[in-house]
């Protein structure tokens, strides 16, 4: 079973993101911010990282830099999914290593058809 | 609505575009007709319906059979039948006319989702497929679909279905809360409004015909009608894309699967299209 590492401050929409991403078969692990998120990495690499932007402590775009260095960091397929909907912002994401690119709101059509593009499912 | 409204609009649906209207679905009916009769001017479905009877003004009725056949759809639905189109179609047919023009039609369009899906693979390929003339076109039976597909603007639901982020980054800008299209991809494209199962003599002749998730939609007559009318103006070395799994509903004789492409036919070589 493929792993998913779902990153936002709420827990709202990380309660929200798992139920979808159960449904299509992960195994999920949460965190709040981007620290967080680099432990779990540092502890076990998951495959995919859904990863929100704004969030206290490291934001999603520190932590894509960061994990893209790490040993192995190279391998997760990173997912972003934000409310920043700006192509320049989407840009900067790609150039750090997003593989895919998600703009909030969203549902699980467009979770699905997004992890499907990345080539996870 | 009234069970003789709602089969008045069944028939006119079936008459005029060979629409099949499931009479069973009111409230489908009803959120399609409601937002035409309040465009029109009436106070309710029903004073549509009757002005419908008392005038049988041909707009109105087109009005109301357009707003019946419109579907959802999505950018590289299916994905598949693109890769295919992308990684065999182009390159052969690009060989096999050899700076000819290519023709490529996208019949029933919506929206216009799968007809750029084309056209951005086009343009992304352009580098491999030099000397290459490839002509678009894309149809509908609705006017108020081309509207909206010549346009290029897109919600961002709309462009997060199917759309890869770098396909997006590519060829989109963000315009306010939508997405436009850039002009680059939507000049290669020619629009025409067509009744598919209406007499398609002059539509010309295609080298590849997309018309996926139609027949379905069709009332059972009409199917074998539709396809007769696709033979007849595919070149007879063409390809046909339909909707996965809709070969169920009688290819006629007019095309025989490629095997091991699903969704991909080809013109039955005995196939005569009639004078």
């Amino acid at each position: 079973m493929k792993t998913c590492l779902v990153v936002d401050d709420s827990r709202v929409i990380r309660k929200v993101a798992r139920r979808i991403l159960e449904d299509i078969g992960f195994e999920i692990a949460e965190a709040s911010d981007g620290m967080e998120a680099l432990a779990w990495c540092r502890a076990a690499m998951p495959d995919a990282v859904l990863l929100d932007w704004n969030m206290p402590m490291m934001t999603g775009i520190e932590f894509l830099r960061h994990l893209r260095l790490e040993p192995g960091g190279d391998k997760p397929t990173v997912v972003f999914c934000t409310v920043e909907n700006d192509i320049e912002r989407i840009r900067e994401a790609l150039d750090c290593g997003a593989n895919e690119y998600i703009m909030k709101p969203f549902d699980g059509d467009i979770i699905a058809s997004k992890f499907a593009e990345a080539g996870l499912i | 609505m009234r069970p003789e409204d709602i089969d008045l609009v069944v028939q006119l649906c079936a008459a005029r575009a060979g629409l099949f209207v499931d009479p069973g679905k009111t409230y489908l009916l009803e959120s399609r007709l409601g937002p035409v009769a309040r465009r029109e001017n009436f106070g309710s479905i029903d004073d549509m319906i009757a002005a419908l009877r008392a005038k049988r003004e041909d707009r109105l009725a087109w009005a109301i059979v357009e707003c019946m056949a419109s579907s959802e759809t999505a950018f590289f639905r299916d994905r598949g039948p693109f890769n295919l189109f992308r990684d065999e179609i182009l390159p052969t047919l690009a060989r096999l006319r050899d700076g000819e023009p290519i023709r490529i039609w996208s019949a029933a369009c919506g929206s216009g989702q799968e007809v750029y899906s084309l056209a951005m693979i086009i343009e992304d390929q352009r580098a491999l497929i030099p000397g290459a003339k490839l002509e678009l076109f894309a149809s509908d039976l609705s006017e108020r679909a081309l509207e909206k597909a010549q346009s290029g603007l897109y919600t961002q639901f709309e462009i997060q279905r199917g759309l890869p982020i770098r396909q997006l980054v590519r060829h989109f800008e963000k315009a306010d809360e939508m997405w436009a299209l850039s002009p680059r991809i939507r000049q290669m494209v020619r629009w025409r409004r067509i009744n598919l199962v209406a007499d398609l003599s002059a539509a010309g002749r295609f080298d590849v015909i997309f018309c996926r998730y139609v027949l379905g939609a069709l009332v059972e007559p009409m199917r074998a009608r539709l396809l007769e009318n696709l033979a007849r103006a595919l070149s007879p070395d063409g390809f046909l894309f339909l909707g996965l799994g809709e070969a169920a509903m009688g290819l006629s004789e007019a095309f025989q699967p490629v095997s091991g492409r699903p969704g991909l036919y080809a013109r039955n070589p005995s196939f005569r299209a009639a004078a």
